[in-house]
């Protein structure tokens, strides 16, 4: 293919990324982000860790040591399939502080400090600007593939030309779309759809390459799997080595977590923590096919391709030998993809940490009062601080890639970046495990660490220094990476077992470890006057229009119109992390305490802050109790006033009955009466009328009797005369009174005479009066035949006695049992019965009165009726008085 | 705030134990791949080596995609039975 070609496709493909990118942000930034918060996507965009050094160089790692290449990608396999519980919380926690880089998250756990966050961004940059010069050069080489004709003589650095124009272009990629705005949250559409893109590319381009090789220049698999054993006996590089091999996976998979540009796609650039219940496989599944072929194109390429061909652009020179030019500059696409995509986001992250951690806090102290004339200078400052840092990492790949001449050692710079960022890792995953950990351990551990690094693997990967002599039989790379990360974690564990944090940091560390909103302390809350300060200062971040929107919708959601919001804690808190999504925990946090003017916070406010949790607690549980007391109380006041209509209405019917029951025969009285004065009567008439009003007047008396006696019962004023009696003897006399009720029915009185000798302490007038009513009741109404009344009498348990009266007849349905005591509760025909209705109703008094009680029993194959005596009746308090 | 209930519902237990299994997944496959290399790196170096890893692997991605989408079911089927259980709460009241 010539070179031109390749050129122009290779623009053509520059221009499509520039395209995607250009339309992924603005519909996003229309809200029409829906698919671009697809699952997939996410996964896709993961695939930044297959550098050009994966991607090339994969093939050069087997070809050199066989299957050691798998750790690279072994390791984030292993660490995916954690995803559920370990990378969710990571991606939960740091969504919910809005943490913009690894070097934010460590800062704002550790009480958001920013010497910490400036030191885990050294870190970074001394590790992964190498490695930017590593992708330089993969491209650049790749571009020699097709400018030579000879294989054996491409130059291992290129003519600078390539690789100046790459690094020009995609600063200029990562200048307009990684900094196009200061969002709230650090996410970029534009450059992660990119990527997802190139993501695709870089796949099908080596599943391609593998088909190609497997099926097209050797037998398919059986063949290719003998091949691989051929060509690993004759070659003692093969052989595993299991110090290295463990290590290897250890450090991948804290790559794949801890690298800036991982964090920045797999952390910042989430939407939320559930993508990756899907990324928690799919990654794996495609960090599996880019290196299923792996092997194969290693060995086919030892067998075909001369012995002084570079093991590292077998890819590219594989099908190039083959005459596959379509197939080639497939791969070369893909390749400049890995590339491309890794340099792109790995800048962004840079320069997110270098700007927020480095330059803004920098131009934050030397101009301690900004001026209010200009309120976009900081918005200004930190997006052009952001650019130059782009520029700068770009140029600083390319001065290394330059100077270093490209030579091998650059090849090994993957790796030393690798252990360089999981130095970071111990303090990280403390901090979000262990709330004991602290910002000294931190130092400590990270520090510790990074010294190791730089002095076992850093500086003599550059050739400065020498690296360390380790015993025969252990491998230097495994050695320095088990010291530096053990001494790194015993440094950790130990100064924060001995140091004490501040509290600022023991709060963050209570959000980070539980996983809750982070809590501020209460001491700046205040009205809403003290809250423009907080709105200029929010507009030299976000602009004003932004800024507006955000404290607009805090002072609806506190109930206020207008813009300025209460400086409530939650509003604080609030504003604090969406600016520090824009600047980082740290500056957020000094900006926020310079503009309201906030204290240091000190221990009491932290247990001010546990208090005021409690006592929230405890007051919800107040209202709580207090609103189950008023619901009861408003229950019982219901039933109250339920019980007082019914009362009414009662009373009511009561005078209406007792009106009736008078005028009954009172007009009969009347009537006669008047009759008996007409002059033309009979003796016999008259002795007739005078009868019946003499029997009228009778019942009017004994009515308005049992009136006067339902009263005196009911006030309690009754007068009772209380001797011992027996009880056989009282239903003797009450049989045989009640017999002149409806005499001429015969009743069998089924009776236990011998238990009915019991001596009772009682009024006996007044209970031979219950008795004798309730035996004619029942003779009045009992519709058997024969009618049966059996009577039992029985001790009961607490030396009272109760006296059972029951009938054979059809008794008294449910409904109306608890009618019956009630006064005028006549249950029949009033005529049939003839009495007044209140003889039931005397009698619950008089039981009352006796301090026992008469009820309906149910269910007893007719009416029956219990009486119950206590062993003695109460004594009244006046009692003693009145028998003196 | 309510006491922690000694036992749970059955559809709880089945995602306590989802979230068990969550667990001990990246163990098992770390001592997979970690063990035979220290065991028999002769063995475990060449072309039995690479089927052997190879298929670990794409054992241990199905083992990944069946857990997620076992235990996102279980979520899912936790959340609803909540949501019943806080909407008979307002009955209640």
């Amino acid at each position: 293919m010539p070179f031109e070609a390749l050129v122009a496709g290779c623009l053509l493909y520059v221009a499509l990324m520039f395209g995607v990118a250009f339309a992924a942000d603005r519909a996003a930034s229309r809200g029409r982000a829906g698919w671009l918060d697809h699952p997939a996507v996410y996964t896709l965009s993961l695939s930044v860790y297959c550098s050009a050094w994966t991607f090339y160089g994969a093939v050069g790692y087997a070809s050199r040591s066989g299957l050691e290449f798998a750790t690279i990608y072994l390791g984030p396999t292993v660490v995916f399939t954690g995803a559920w519980w370990g990378l969710r919380r990571l991606v939960r926690v740091a969504r919910r502080h809005h943490v913009t880089s690894i070097a934010d998250l460590i800062s704002a756990r550790y009480g958001k400090s920013n010497r910490l966050a400036a030191f885990v961004t050294l870190i970074a940059v001394i590790a992964a600007t190498p490695y930017v010069a590593l992708q330089l050069q993969s491209v650049s080489l790749s571009f020699e593939v097709f400018a030579t004709d000879s294989l054996a003589d491409i130059p291992m650095a290129g003519g600078g030309g390539t690789a100046l124009w790459v690094a020009g272009g995609l600063a200029l990629f990562t200048i307009l779309f990684g900094t196009r705005n200061l969002a709230a949250d650090e996410r970029h559409h534009g450059v992660v759809t990119a990527i997802a893109l190139e993501a695709i590319v870089k796949l099908l381009a080596f599943l391609a390459l593998g088909v190609f090789v497997v099926w097209g220049l050797a037998d398919g698999p059986a063949d290719m799997l003998s091949r691989i054993e051929a060509a690993a006996t004759g070659h003692g590089g093969w052989l595993l080595k299991p110090d290295r091999w463990t290590a290897l996976l250890v450090v991948s998979g804290a790559a794949v977590i801890a690298l800036p540009r991982m964090f920045q796609v797999l952390v910042v650039e989430a939407a939320d923590e559930d993508r990756l219940a899907v990324a928690g496989w799919a990654f794996p599944a495609y960090l599996f096919a880019m290196s299923l072929f792996v092997l194969p194109i290693a060995v086919m390429g030892q067998q075909l391709l001369p012995p002084d061909a570079n093991p590292d652009l077998y890819v590219l020179t594989l099908p190039a030998a083959s005459g596959q030019n379509w197939l080639a500059f497939l791969v070369f696409l893909g390749g400049f993809s890995a590339a491309t995509s890794m340099v792109v986001v790995c800048t962004i992250a840079l320069a997110t940490m270098i700007s927020n951690h480095w330059l803004v806090p920098l131009w934050l102290m030397l101009r301690r009062k900004p001026q209010s004339g200009d309120p976009e200078d900081l918005r200004g400052f930190v997006l052009n601080a952001r650019r130059l840092a782009i520029g700068a990492v770009m140029a600083v790949g390319w001065v290394y890639y330059q100077a270093t001449g490209g030579t091998a050692a650059l090849a090994a710079m993957g790796l030393v970046a690798f252990t360089g960022m999981a130095q970071v890792l111990p303090a990280m995953i403390g901090g979000l495990v262990w709330r004991g950990a602290n910002r000294h351990g931190a130092f400590a551990g990270v520090g510790v660490g990074f010294a190791l690094w730089l002095a076992m693997i850093f500086l003599p990967s550059v050739g400065i220094g020498a690296p360390p002599s380790v015993p025969s039989g252990v491998d230097p790379l495994a050695l320095a990476i088990f010291l530096s990360l053990a001494l790194n974690t015993l440094a950790f564990i130990g100064l924060s077992i001995f140091g004490m944090p501040d509290p600022v940091e023991r709060l963050q560390g209570l959000s980070f470890v539980s996983a809750v909103d982070p809590i501020r302390h209460s001491r700046m809350a205040r009205g809403a006057d003290q809250a423009e300060p907080l709105l200029v200062m929010a507009r030299r971040v976000w602009g004003a229009e932004d800024a507006l929107r955000f404290f607009q919708s805090e002072a609806a959601f506190q109930g206020r119109s207008g813009y300025l919001p209460d400086l409530t804690p939650r509003f604080l808190t609030r504003l604090e992390r969406r600016l520090a999504g824009s600047v980082g925990a740290a500056t957020a946090h000094a900006m926020i305490d310079s503009v309201a003017g906030g204290a240091e916070l000190t221990v009491s406010d932290l247990m001010q802050v546990a208090d005021e949790a409690q006592r929230a607690k405890e007051e919800t549980q107040r209202l709580e109790t207090a609103r189950a007391e008023l619901a009861r109380t408003a229950r019982q006041l219901r039933e109250a006033n339920d019980k007082l209509t019914a009362l009414s209405v009662q009373k009511d019917a009561f005078l209406g009955q007792i009106s009736h029951e008078l005028r009954t025969p009172m007009t009969s009285v009347r009537a006669f009466s008047e009759i008996l004065r007409t002059p033309d009567l009979s003796d016999a008439d008259r002795d007739r009328f005078a009868k019946i009003i003499y029997d009228e007047a009778g019942r009017l008396t004994r009515l308005l009797d049992d009136l006067l006696d339902l009263s005196v019962l009911e006030s309690g004023q009754a007068q009772l005369s209380v001797t011992p009696a027996n009880l056989h003897d009282l239903i003797e006399r009450a049989l045989s009174a009640a017999s002149a009720t409806r005499p001429e029915r015969v009743f069998r009185v089924d009776r236990e005479p011998l238990a009915e000798y019991v001596g009772v302490i009682t009024d006996p007038d007044r209970l031979l009066q219950v008795l004798i009513n309730v035996i004619s009741n029942a003779r009045k109404y009992c519709d058997a035949e024969p009618p049966v009344l059996s009577i039992r009498v029985r001790r009961s348990l607490r030396g009272g006695v109760q006296i059972d009266i029951v009938d054979n007849g059809s008794g008294i349905e449910a409904a109306r049992q608890s009618l019956i005591f009630e006064k005028f509760a006549r249950l029949n025909d009033p005529a049939r019965a003839g009495g007044a209705g209140l003889g039931l109703a005397i009698c619950r008094e008089i039981m009352a009165n006796l301090g026992g009680d008469i009820t309906y029993l149910p269910g007893q194959g007719g009416a029956a009726f219990r009486i119950a005596l206590p062993r003695r009746p109460p004594v009244p308090a006046n009692a003693g008085l009145r028998r003196a | 705030m309510p006491d922690r209930p000694l036992f749970l519902e059955r559809a709880s237990f089945r995602r306590r134990r989802l979230g068990d299994a969550a667990r001990v997944l990246p163990v098992l496959a770390a001592a997979l791949i970690v063990i035979p290399v220290w065991w028999v790196p002769e063995q475990a170096s060449f072309a039995g080596g690479a089927v052997w890893l190879f298929g670990i692997w794409a054992a241990l991605i199905a083992a990944i995609g069946v857990l997620h989408r076992a235990l996102r079911r279980a979520d899912a089927a936790t959340l609803r039975a909540s949501r019943d259980i806080a909407g008979d709460d307002d009955h209640a009241l």
